[in-house]
């Protein structure tokens, strides 16, 4: 058995003495597996995602990433070795989206010709021509382009871990849709490990392999789409995902 | 008017020294408060405690009149006495507060998702204040710098009272001597100096502002 992409054992975090925002948290993401972690506002998933990359540093409790305790490691070095995506992309505005997308092979020192090749090959993965997209502004492309973007430079350096806040959230349902599509075929064919941090029960159940439910910082059950419809462990997990239906 | 003129074309040599004069003390002053107060303007983003009380303490400063602040450096050992570096000190004072309030602000104007994905893509604190804090702050102390610049111009008209020559020369005369044709040969050149420099580092700053909004032709 080879070790989880991701593990969290027993973790807690506050920021506030005596009002933890996560609670004796425990999960473990496979390699190549996608998990969503599910909740309302304020549950906690964020917190825990930070954790993994160690923007955050847990209180108590151990996290794991490719068996190797994230404690024992340098942070920034760290987080180069994992894919980061957030909500509306973050991307920097003073560099061109092939700048964008080659920020960490530039960090890690990569050569100018491997920089390109990999930038190509990735604009063009996320379905943006290169020699098309490749010297414009983030604030000359759409929602959706930008977000693309944000994903192609969370995979430039391949890392096999990947950490998505929201990537989809700030998007038009239309453009959400499409890049939930897409989503699936590079999922298909970079088998990354994916932790995924949505509110959205249906984005959850389309992206997901299992979906960790969370409320009030605790984790209330994980299972596949199909197990948590089937038996929900709790009144709050079903009327959360009943959502979905509305 | 043609007066006036001619007067100042037969001032023209001591005109032309007291402004190169005058701009050495205000170059120098706003070269010296830029090299502190960028430093200092970052650090108190990464201090948010220490924002506060330095703020207000600059604000603070920058009320003393200005005239007063060059007559109390003067008893001060190295950097007081009568002359140049004297004035350059008193117009460090306020060349710094702009300069200061202007990055801290320009710094913390940074989108904060724009921070967060830095960080989480793996820079280092310093990579992230170089490749993107700064750069994306720097119409923000531009406009700093140029505040600082044209405030100083007007207040080292002040200097030549504290000996350090400069344009204030020719006022200090001309109030003296109750020739307001001399007054005028100091002011001119000096609020000049003002309009120039302020539309020069006006454009610069719109140039660099646009750069950062819009990719290079």
């Amino acid at each position: 058995m080879s070790d989880p992409a991701l593990e969290f054992r027993g973790v807690s975090k506050s920021f506030n003495p005596g009002r933890p925002v996560l609670e004796d948290f425990t999960l473990n993401l496979a390699a190549g597996e996608t998990v969503a972690l599910l909740g309302p506002s304020g549950c906690g998933k964020t917190t825990a995602l930070k954790l993994a990359n160690r923007l955050l540093d847990a209180d108590a409790g151990e996290i794991r990433v490719h068996g190797r305790d994230v404690r024992g490691e340098d942070p920034v070095r760290l987080r180069r070795g994992i894919g980061y995506v957030i909500q509306e992309a973050g991307l920097f505005p003073h560099w061109d989206v092939r700048r964008n997308v080659e920020t960490v092979p530039r960090l890690l020192g990569w050569t100018d010709a491997r920089r390109r090749e990999r930038s190509d090959a990735l604009l063009a993965l996320v379905g943006l021509p290169p020699e098309e997209f490749g010297a414009r502004r983030p604030r000359e492309l759409s929602g959706g382009q930008r977000q693309r973007v944000g994903v192609a430079r969370a995979l430039a350096a391949d890392p096999p871990l990947l950490l998505m806040d929201e990537p989809f959230g700030a998007l038009d349902p239309i453009a959400r849709r499409a890049l939930q599509r897409e989503f699936l075929q590079w999922k298909a064919r970079l088998g990354k490990a994916v932790l995924l941090v949505t509110h959205d029960v249906r984005e959850a159940f389309r992206l997901a392999d299992r979906i960790a439910v969370m409320e009030e910082g605790r984790l209330r059950q994980v299972g596949t789409s199909a197990e948590l419809s089937a038996r929900p462990a709790s009144a709050f997990v079903r009327d959360f995902l009943a959502e979905a239906d509305a | 008017m043609s007066g006036l003129a001619g007067f100042l074309w037969e001032r023209r040599v001591e005109i032309v020294a007291l402004t190169g004069e005058h701009l050495v003390l205000v170059a120098a002053s706003t070269t010296l408060a830029a090299a502190a107060g960028i430093p200092l303007g970052v650090l108190l983003t990464r201090r948010p405690r220490l924002a506060r009380p330095i703020l207000g303490f600059a604000n603070v400063v920058q009320t003393i009149p200005s005239l007063a602040l060059f007559g109390f450096l003067i008893p001060i050992p190295f950097i007081g006495g009568i002359g140049g570096r004297t004035a350059i000190a008193a117009l460090l004072v306020y060349a710094l507060l702009p300069i200061l309030r202007n990055t801290h602000a320009g710094i913390l104007s940074v989108d904060p998702s724009v921070v967060e994905a830095a960080s989480g893509l793996g820079m280092s604190a310093g990579q992230r204040l170089r490749l993107v804090e700064l750069p994306l702050a720097f119409p923000v102390v531009l406009a700093g710098i140029r505040i600082a610049t044209v405030v100083s111009i007007g207040l080292a008209t002040i200097a030549a009272a504290i000996g350090a020559g400069g344009l204030g020369v020719l006022i200090y005369r001309g109030i003296a001597v109750v020739d307001s044709r001399l007054i005028l040969a100091g002011a001119l050149p000096a609020a000049l100096l003002a309009i120039a420099s302020d539309a020069l580092l006006g454009a610069l700053e719109r140039r660099s502002a646009v750069a950062r909004a819009r990719r290079p032709a």
